[in-house]
């Protein structure tokens, strides 16, 4: 790395703010859809190991591919007990959230052995963008990164394309703020939640494995950390949009980088602070705007089919 | 036959656009509608009258795939047909502007009339439709407005052109005037003629019988869940049509010996001064609009008054406010500090179903209880009301949810009358009960008249207000004013709107 | 009375069957020895008095506090999922409390730096309650962001002003002996705080059966429209006064893991108690009193799990497994027990009704059904017998 320290901050914030954006992303769609999924971090941590395990026979881009695949499986659970039995979606999130972590501790034992602490995956290296990555301070955080980040820059303008320039996300959004008159003119709110949450659970996964293949290169139990709560903190900072989503996953990468850029300058100030401001932020968002950046309207409320 | 001008289509030489066909549906022990039929040709205006709950709304979601029916045959264009939702009905080329609008209010109004589509939306494409459609209908709409911020009359044309953007050939509006001021539910009759003509079919679900024989060619009237009638517009009168719609008086109805009752109760009261008191009281609902206009009421001592109003005249507010559960926007109210009172969803805001009946009878006054709770004497409360107001329960503590409806009904009142309440305001008390619970609540509100108190009784079923009432106020837009009559009266007061 | 208190002692009994019998079938499924592996799990939980005392009954007191506070909310319709940060910040305000005590105060100190931590766990939930009801932030949100803070502002302080006088590692000093809680069986880990919990869990159950400040909270959470049309009760007040409380549980169970059992802060003091204790509570179905015996269930299961996978090398994460599918089976038969027409929701108080719309009112489109709390009785109607009357406005 150079020896400048605001682009390896950059840098650095931009690789924290990666796996944080496809999840948020993710939950994003989820959100606007009316369901609110507190099992994204059960679809993370599952996507850190699916990822690990596919990544050591078939390749880091393979890895890729099955992790997300993994977060979608497990949010598949949760579509069934919170769309498909209209249970409690926070109850349900929460159980997914502790049945993945518990899920993924419990294979890697059994398929690593205790010994498993060791075992490294082989890692998505960095790819730099030619030109643009000569950029002065921005060129190496934005454009001499690892496949997954430019798979969330170009997710944002996608899901953004998805929701306001389609009629699939026109009928997605008005099942989160009134799934009665969504009904009424031809979607089926219910359907459209479920693809939500498996999207979400597909970005979840992505996000487990970026931290494993494209970060850490091997597995530690719970190393998910609370990135899924993360995302959905980003999601509210975010106003439910998109770039919004983009531009808060950087703020929180950028508080969590910080500790390394004081690390680099020798500062001795707490970081804590700056990692609980995002959060701080995150509620006086919600608690001062209103309106048309305000959530869903009929986020996390359950939906069962007239008979 | 002579038939006016612009009706000579021949409307029962072609098969009928749409045909229900003795369409049965129930919900739990009620039935909303019981072998109704009706028919729709194209270019016609057909009405739907009758009384709330005669099955109206319902039969006209089974026409649009929101309901399915539990029996029964629908036909489009002559072939039989399954709506299993709207989407189906959709692509018949149905479309339904119902009375609470299905529009998502954070969304605006391109927004909302391309929801359903699929593909790519063009948002600008989409405003470009709305503007030549509300242009070619006379509809005035602002594509690119948020449905949340217009007027009521703005959000009904969004709903038609939201309908006509998907070729919608066969409209039904459920009660389209009934939240417009009048300039704009004229022009909206207006339009109804005018599509019709263009060959359009219209099925207008609507109260006010000026209306409907202004415009329609056909009406057909349910009671009951049943169809009673059906003619044509030219060959009825309003007066048929009133009492079609009300039917004749029922066995259970006082009615002929209201004016007796009436007189006897009403000496009794003007003796012991007045319980409630509204003078001059206005109120708004949640959007602000106004629903009671410069009321005043006075209710006596021993007197059963009958609220007699179609849906929306402003008797929700004008109950409420006497029970002290809302507030009007001016005037001077005089109630007691407690008042009974039975609101018409029992479910959602008198009992709570997963308590038991000892608690459901201890949330009376729970408010501002203090310390510890006397279960106890609670419970022997309970079992006392059990047995004195004949309520069938296995004991008084199991939930609330185990009893049936008239028994769950009988309780609220028990515990309405328990602690002697100068007052008790009661809507709708025996919607969805059996005949036999029915009987056994009206026998309970003449026993609390009895006992000298006040009580006031709203029922969308006119006779049951007749029946059980010492004399009957009107509550037309807002307006409260006591009618004196025969039913004939009453019934035509009530559907008539003062200016 | 005596059915009641047969389904207190039959609730944990076949809560326990329940998730063994799940463990069971994970075993076998992962093709591990089900009976020795049981075995083992047995044994680190209840295999001597020594393990009982020190592993389960330790183990199962914060998840009682927790289970507690998260039973009190859902039944007043709190989705509260904050407990582990209300935890938190009890833990940190109890240290810093006997931080700044000394010694000589004793079991006085100790009631102080309890005291302390359930003030700061009920501020911590009201911020929740307070965002909700002036800003209609969603307590599933807020909660979320403030179990984070929580975090993150005792990492700032056992780094900063509550950090051990070495400055080395990340946490408090230990507390004085004399700022400890007392143990109950000497020569073991069991304190005082696993009776504290237990007396809570009576105190819960007879506030919430026998007073009328605990009959309002269950006719809020059961049905607020009611509570509020039918029964005059203020629900707003109601509920923000079940947040506090709520919360305030939460952070004694922080406080008495600090004085009880870590005798010193760190961020990591949580295994992750405010979520168990959602399993907790939901396996008690929301009654305090079963909660006793469903705490015990996941505290055995917690202990024992670390002496399955010692002796017979099975996963300790299998445990976490369980927990999840007991959580997952109890909503999905709320569901059958509601859809099947029996008429009985699995929560004693009926489920939480913040976001529970049911079925066809969530789809007919209805009015806004918030309770018109902010208007009493008597702000415009004047008594009877006075027969005065008072002009509202003109």
């Amino acid at each position: 790395m150079s020896g400048a320290p605001l682009a390896d901050f950059l840098e650095a914030s931009v690789r924290s703010a990666t796996p944080l954006l496809l999840a948020a992303l993710g939950e994003t769609v989820v959100e606007r859809s009316g369901i609110i999924n507190v099992g994204l971090e059960g679809s993370i941590i599952v996507g850190c190991l699916a990822g690990l395990t596919a990544a050591t026979t078939l390749g880091p881009e393979a890895g890729l591919v099955v992790a997300g695949i993994g977060g979608l499986a497990i949010a598949t659970i949760f579509a069934a007990v919170a769309i498909g039995l209209a249970a409690d979606q926070i109850i349900a999130g929460t159980a997914i959230t502790m049945l993945g972590l518990g899920l993924t501790s419990t294979l890697y034992r059994v398929i690593y052995g205790d010994a498993g602490a060791a075992l490294s995956a082989p890692t998505l290296d960095a790819v730099g963008i030619p030109i643009l990555e000569q950029i002065p301070f921005l060129g190496a955080a934005l454009f001499h990164q690892p496949l997954p980040t430019y798979v969330a820059m170009l997710l944002v303008p996608t899901v953004w394309w998805w929701l306001y320039r389609t009629q699939s996300g026109l009928s997605l959004r008005a099942s989160g703020e009134n799934p009665a008159a969504a009904l009424a003119s031809g979607v089926a709110p219910r359907r459209v939640q479920t693809l939500a949450v498996l999207f979400g659970g597909l970005c979840g996964g992505l996000a487990g494995g970026t931290i494993v293949l494209a970060q850490v290169g091997t597995f530690a139990e719970g190393m998910s950390a609370g990135r899924g709560f993360v995302a959905i903190a980003i999601v509210a900072l975010g106003r439910w949009h998109p770039v919004g989503a983009m531009l808060a996953a950087l703020l929180f990468g950028m508080a969590s980088a910080l500790q390394f850029l004081f690390q680099a300058l020798d500062l001795d100030v707490p970081y804590q602070i700056f990692l609980a401001l995002p959060y701080l932020l995150t509620l006086l968002a919600l608690a001062l705007t209103r309106g048309r950046y305000s959530a869903p309207a009929a986020l996390g409320v359950r939906l069962r089919s007239v008979d | 036959m002579v038939l006016p001008p612009g009706t000579n289509r021949a409307v029962t030489s072609v098969a009928p656009r749409m045909a229900l066909d003795s369409i049965t549906r129930h919900y739990g022990t009620v039935m909303a509608l019981d072998g109704a039929s009706f028919s729709v040709s194209p270019g016609e205006v057909h009405a739907l009258l009758g009384e709330n709950g005669a099955g109206k709304s319902t039969l006209m979601k089974v026409a649009f795939g929101l309901e399915q029916p539990d029996a029964g045959v629908i036909r489009f264009d002559g072939e039989r047909t399954t709506l299993r939702s709207p989407r189906d009905a959709m692509h018949l080329g149905i479309g339904m502007v119902q009375q609470h609008f299905a529009l998502v209010e954070a969304m605006t109004v391109a927004e909302n009339v391309a929801l359903g589509g699929d593909g790519r939306l063009d948002l600008s494409q989409v405003a470009e439709q709305v503007r030549r459609i509300s242009g070619a209908a006379g509809l005035p709409i602002d594509a690119n407005a948020f449905v949340r911020d217009l007027p009521v009359g703005a959000q009904q044309r969004v709903e038609i052109i939201k309908a006509l953007a998907r070729d919608t050939r066969t409209l039904i509006l459920d009660e389209p005037t009934a939240v417009l001021a009048p300039q704009e539910a004229t022009e909206l009759l207006a339009w109804i003629r005018r599509f019709a003509d263009g060959g359009g079919t219209v099925v207008l679900i609507a109260h006010k019988l000026h209306e409907v024989l202004s415009v329609a060619d056909r009406v057909t009237v349910l009671r009951r869940g049943h169809t009673v009638l059906t003619a044509r517009a030219s060959e009825v009168s309003e007066q048929v049509l009133a009492e079609a719609m009300l039917g004749t008086a029922s066995p259970i109805s006082a009615d002929a010996s209201a004016g007796e009752i009436t007189a006897h109760h009403r000496a009794r009261a003007i003796d012991s001064g007045a319980v409630v008191t509204l003078t001059n009281v206005s109120a708004c609902d949640e959007y602000g609009a106004e629903r009671l206009r410069s009321a005043s009421l006075v209710v006596h001592p021993g007197e059963i008054v009958g609220i007699a109003a179609i849906e929306g005249a402003g008797q929700y507010e004008l109950l409420r406010i006497i029970a002290g559960r809302m507030a009007p926007s001016s005037g001077v109210v005089a109630v007691p500090e407690v008042v009974g009172f039975v609101p018409e969803d029992r479910h959602r805001d008198a009992v709570v179903l997963s308590a038991t009946l000892t608690e459901n009878i201890a949330l009376r006054g729970a408010g501002t209880r203090r310390g510890l709770m006397p279960w106890n004497t609670i419970r022997r409360e309970t079992e006392a009301l059990l047995s004195l107001r004949d309520v069938r329960a296995s004991s008084a503590e199991v939930p609330m949810r185990t009893l049936s409806g008239g028994n769950q009904q009988k309780l609220v009142i028990a515990r309405e009358l328990a602690s002697s309440p100068t007052a008790l305001v009661v809507e709708n008390p025996t919607r969805g009960l059996d005949i036999r619970a029915t009987t056994e609540v009206h026998t309970a509100l003449r026993a609390a008249r009895e006992a000298g108190t006040a009580v006031i009784v709203y029922s969308s079923d006119l006779d049951e207000v007749l029946s059980l009432a010492d004399r009957i106020v009107v509550v037309t837009g807002g307006c409260v004013r006591e009618v004196r009559g025969s039913r004939d009266v009453i019934g035509r007061a009530m559907l008539t709107v003062e200016s | 009375m005596t059915t009641r208190v047969l389904r207190w002692i039959a609730e944990p009994i076949l809560a326990g069957l329940l998730s063994l019998a799940m463990l069971a079938l994970l075993l076998a499924v992962s093709g591990y020895p089900v009976a020795d592996s049981l075995g083992a799990l047995w044994g680190g939980a209840f295999g001597s008095w020594s393990v009982l005392a020190s592993g389960t009954l330790v183990r199962a007191t914060p998840l009682l506090f927790a289970g507690l506070a998260v039973a009190l909310a859902f039944r007043a319709g709190i989705l509260n999922i904050g407990a582990e940060g209300q935890l938190m910040m009890g833990a940190t305000a109890a240290t810093a409390m006997a931080m700044a005590l000394p010694a000589t105060s004793g079991l006085a100190g100790v009631a102080l730096a309890l005291t302390a931590g359930v003030v700061a766990g009920g501020l911590w939930a009201a911020i929740a309650g307070f965002l909700k009801q002036r800003f209609g932030v969603l307590e599933v949100i807020s909660t979320i962001m403030l179990n984070v803070v929580a975090v993150n502002v005792t990492g700032l302080l056992v780094r900063g002003p509550l950090q051990e006088p070495t400055h080395i590692f990340p946490q408090s000093e230990m507390l004085d002996v004399a700022l400890r809680l007392p143990k109950l069986v000497p020569g073991t880990r069991l304190h005082a705080g696993v009776a504290l919990a237990v007396i809570c869990a009576l105190a819960l159950a007879w506030f919430l059966r026998a007073t009328a400040a605990g009959f309002r909270l269950r006719m809020t959470g059961a049905n607020a429209r009611a509570a509020s049309s039918a029964g005059g009760i203020d629900v707003a007040r109601v509920s923000l006064l079940a947040f506090i409380a709520s919360g305030a549980l939460a952070g004694l169970g922080g406080a008495v893991e600090v004085t009880g059992v870590t005798y010193a802060l760190y961020e990591n003091l949580s295994p992750g108690y405010g979520f168990t204790a959602i399993a907790v509570a939901l396996l008690a179905r929301l009654n305090p009193v079963s909660a006793i015996g469903s705490a015990l269930v996941f505290g055995a299961l917690e202990a024992g799990a670390s002496a399955m996978q010692r002796d017979a090398q099975v996963p300790a994460g299998m445990v976490e497994v369980v927990e999840a599918c007991v959580i997952l089976v109890l909503v999905a038969s709320e569901w059958l027990g509601g859809r099947g027409g029996r008429a009985r929701s699995f929560f004693w108080g009926g489920p939480p009704n913040t976001a529970s719309a049911e079925s066809s009112e969530s789809l007919n489109r209805t009015r806004p059904t918030e309770p018109t709390s902010t208007y009493t009785n008597r702000s415009i109607i004047t008594r009877d017998d006075t027969r005065s009357s008072r002009r509202v406005s003109s």
